[in-house]
């Protein structure tokens, strides 16, 4: 077994940005306030004492600019790192992401690649309002050509970062706010993996809970409370939602028979739809045992107000409770 | 070809003061000097406040209160302002309850922490950078279209000059000859990103040549040399004559926010040095030159301002925590879908936050200081 130690999600993340700069010399960051400053939650602090101004590049104010540039700088094969303040700015840039990055090695006929990943803090939580708070995966998982990252803990936020770095692909890595500060268990040293695999990180026989980034804490919580009222959950953490894991959520809605999706954004064309169509497109159809739930942010922007806030997005005792309905039939 | 720093008030010693601007009585300069002091006083009560746990993040102006009480008072009451999170309070020199702006920086938004834009002709506090040019220039265009004498005024950084929304605003503005004046508060840092990683240029008010417009820079420390270019401006604008960029040349004297420490970025001599030239002083000492005021009265004014920001942090205080039955109120202009109705029954049938629970007063720093976002 290789070394292991407690850090948080946010050095983790840190490691795996200094190990590929370390191997790889094509490897260079580039975004607002990320040198100096380590970026608006600190991820990036020291690497450019560490590596110097050409490789941890602060930009000015320019989304379209960071996003565009990278690509450009990917086409000959470097591998941008580029950095969103905060994953709501991604809007910006959605030209550069989605009808570029996305679609140039489909219109270069597979002739050029850009391997390139744009970072961004997402989610709520914070009090930063509603231009500051969103979860935007589902806006771009309708996106052919892009990879969409979500990690839930610091050692799986290593390994996927490690290997979206590697990946000839753009792919968004998005990193909850609230789980920077997040201790968990990371090996030392340069490791890559999970991109493109969901996993089983609590299992359990009577429903499946299905969620992604800082939903999972809520979930496993939810599934400590739910055991002691006699239910048996299982928790998928999805990581990657394109590609996605089908096989893994089928497997698991197939043992436990019901199938509840727990995310942060808006119920109305959130991602939990694709699980749920998934699920009951599949094999595991046959085995269901009560109609598949969702429980999802409200259908509203993010308020400022602090209380209100964490009454738009589930909570433990919203996914108990729908878990509770779900074994109810 | 750095340009010339257009000034009005001198140092009191070597560099003597340039004419008082054209229009401007004695009252009006104590006007406005009452003005500075009462954005000065909000400034460092809101601080304050947040260091007390009693408002969220907030974004302080200190030293930009000339950038902002300046052209204001070179605007006519049909103008539209569009403010950054920077001059967050410049709707109080519209008739803006200071209680109201003190309780969008709560978190108590819904029906308090916002004023009505028609009313007060101030748009919404805007903190996604440079998004909110454009509209300011679709607001003068469509005043333009009904033969409305209205102009619009928008404020904004060194740092916002980079982005696409920009370039675009001032393209449209110069393009439809619309009276918008562009208003670029050059506090030379962006967060950490000192000017000099900004832009290449050595100026911003040389950029305007790109567009076709003129480009005036001032010291953004100098309240009348803020007004007199606003005011050259508009009238340049209300004549047909289109946009026009202003400069304000001055230094981010603070932090960025409350959540920021610039030393782990800049040197503070350097912002000390600075600090000398802040606009309140400076007025201050200006008029007691004129003999306009004097030593009374200026503690009078003071205590004045003080007063009224003691009364907004009070009636701010009074204002009860929003209830979730707020929350789909303004998502769409009219009605709600049905859904909405849906999740506001299943938000009513659940006992979970947001229960009623004000924000505390705390000792000493707000916890959630570190985890706020940069961004305010
Ligand atoms: C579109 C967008 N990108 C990034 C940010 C994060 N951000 C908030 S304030 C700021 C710096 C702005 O600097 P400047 O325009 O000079 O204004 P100042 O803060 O100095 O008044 C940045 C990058 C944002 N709010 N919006
Ligand atoms: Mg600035």
């Amino acid at each position: 077994m290789p070394e292991a130690r407690s850090i948080t999600y946010a050095e983790a993340i840190r490691e795996a940005l200094d190990d590929a700069m370390a191997s790889d010399e094509s490897v260079f960051l580039m975004g607002e306030d990320i040198g100096v400053y380590g970026g608006a939650f600190g991820v990036t602090t020291g690497l450019l004492q560490k590596y110097g101004a050409d490789r941890v590049r602060d930009t000015p104010i320019s989304e379209i600019g960071i996003v565009g540039i990278a690509v450009g700088a990917a086409l000959v094969g470097m591998r941008p790192v580029a950095e969103m303040q905060f994953s709501d700015f991604t809007a910006n840039a959605m030209d550069q992401l989605c009808n570029q990055a996305a679609k140039l090695h489909f219109m270069y006929g597979g002739k050029a690649q850009v391997p390139m990943v744009l970072r961004a803090p997402t989610g709520s939580g914070t009090g930063a309002a509603a231009q500051h708070s969103q979860s935007i995966e589902s806006w771009l998982a309708n996106v052919p050509g892009l990879k969409i990252v979500m990690p839930s803990n610091a050692a799986d936020a290593k390994g996927l970062l490690t290997a979206a770095i590697a990946d000839p692909n753009p792919v968004v890595f998005l990193e909850h706010k609230l789980l920077y500060k997040t201790k968990g268990e990371v090996e030392v040293g340069s490791y890559s993996g999970g991109l493109g695999s969901a996993v089983v990180t609590h299992e359990g026989r009577d429903v499946s809970i299905v969620c992604w980034s800082a939903m999972v804490h809520k979930a496993l919580a939810a599934a400590g409370s739910l055991k002691d009222q006699g239910i048996d959950a299982e928790v998928i953490d999805v990581r990657t939602l394109r590609p996605l894991d089908r096989s893994t959520i089928v497997g698991s809605v197939s043992k436990t028979g019901r199938l509840l999706v727990v995310h942060e954004s808006p119920l109305t064309g959130g991602f939990g739809g694709e699980i749920a169509a998934t699920v009951t497109e599949s094999d595991a159809f046959d085995f269901l045992e009560a109609p598949v739930k969702r429980v999802a942010g409200l259908e509203t922007p993010i308020p400022s107000n602090p209380e209100l806030e964490k009454g738009v997005v589930p909570q433990e005792e919203d996914i108990v409770k729908a878990a509770v309905e779900i074994l109810a039939g | 070809m750095t340009a010339e720093v257009l000034y009005v008030i001198g140092d009191g010693a070597g560099v003597p003061d340039n004419d008082v601007p054209e229009g401007l009585s004695n009252k009006d300069l104590v006007a406005l000097y009452r003005r500075l002091v009462l954005l000065r006083t909000f400034d460092e009560r809101a601080v304050a406040l947040q260091r007390q746990g009693r408002i969220g993040t907030y974004a302080l102006y200190w030293g930009e209160e000339g950038t902002q009480a300046g052209p204001l008072y070179a605007c006519d009451d049909r103008d539209w302002l569009f403010p950054s999170y920077r001059q967050n309070a410049i709707g109080v020199l519209r008739g803006v309850a200071p209680s109201t702006v003190l309780a969008w920086w709560r978190g108590y938004g819904g029906r308090h922490g916002f004023w009505n834009p028609r009313e007060h002709r101030t748009a919404p506090i805007c903190v996604p950078i440079a998004t909110h040019l454009p509209h300011a220039v679709g607001l003068a265009w469509a005043a333009k279209i009904r033969r409305e004498p209205v102009a619009s005024i928008a404020w904004f950084g060194d740092g916002a000059t980079s982005e696409g929304d920009w370039h675009e605003a001032m393209n449209f503005a110069s393009v439809f000859k619309v009276a918008t004046v562009f208003f670029c508060v050059n506090n030379q840092w962006a967060i950490s990103t000192p000017f000099s990683k900004q832009t290449a240029t050595e100026t911003i008010s040389e950029k305007a040549a790109a567009y076709a417009m003129p480009g005036v820079r001032v010291d953004g420390f100098d309240p009348l040399a803020c007004y007199a270019a606003t005011s050259q401006a508009l009238e340049r604008g209300r004549n047909g004559g289109g946009p026009t960029l202003i400069e304000a040349f001055c230094y981010r004297l603070g932090a960025h926010g409350t959540a920021d420490d610039p030393k782990l970025y800049r040197d503070e001599s350097e912002a000390q040095r600075w600090r000398t030239l802040e606009p309140v002083n400076r007025m201050a000492s200006y008029l007691l030159r004129l003999g306009v005021l004097d030593d009374d009265d200026l503690q009078s004014i003071g205590a004045e301002a003080k007063k009224t920001i003691a009364q907004a942090v009070h009636e701010m205080e009074a204002i009860a925590q929003p209830g979730r039955e707020i929350l789909f109120d303004h998502v769409y202009a009219s009605g709600r879908p049905w859904s909405f109705d849906e999740g506001l029954a299943e938000l009513q049938g659940t006992d979970r936050p947001p229960a009623v629970k004000p924000l505390a007063p705390q000792p000493g720093p707000s916890t959630g200081d570190a985890e706020a976002p940069a961004g305010t």
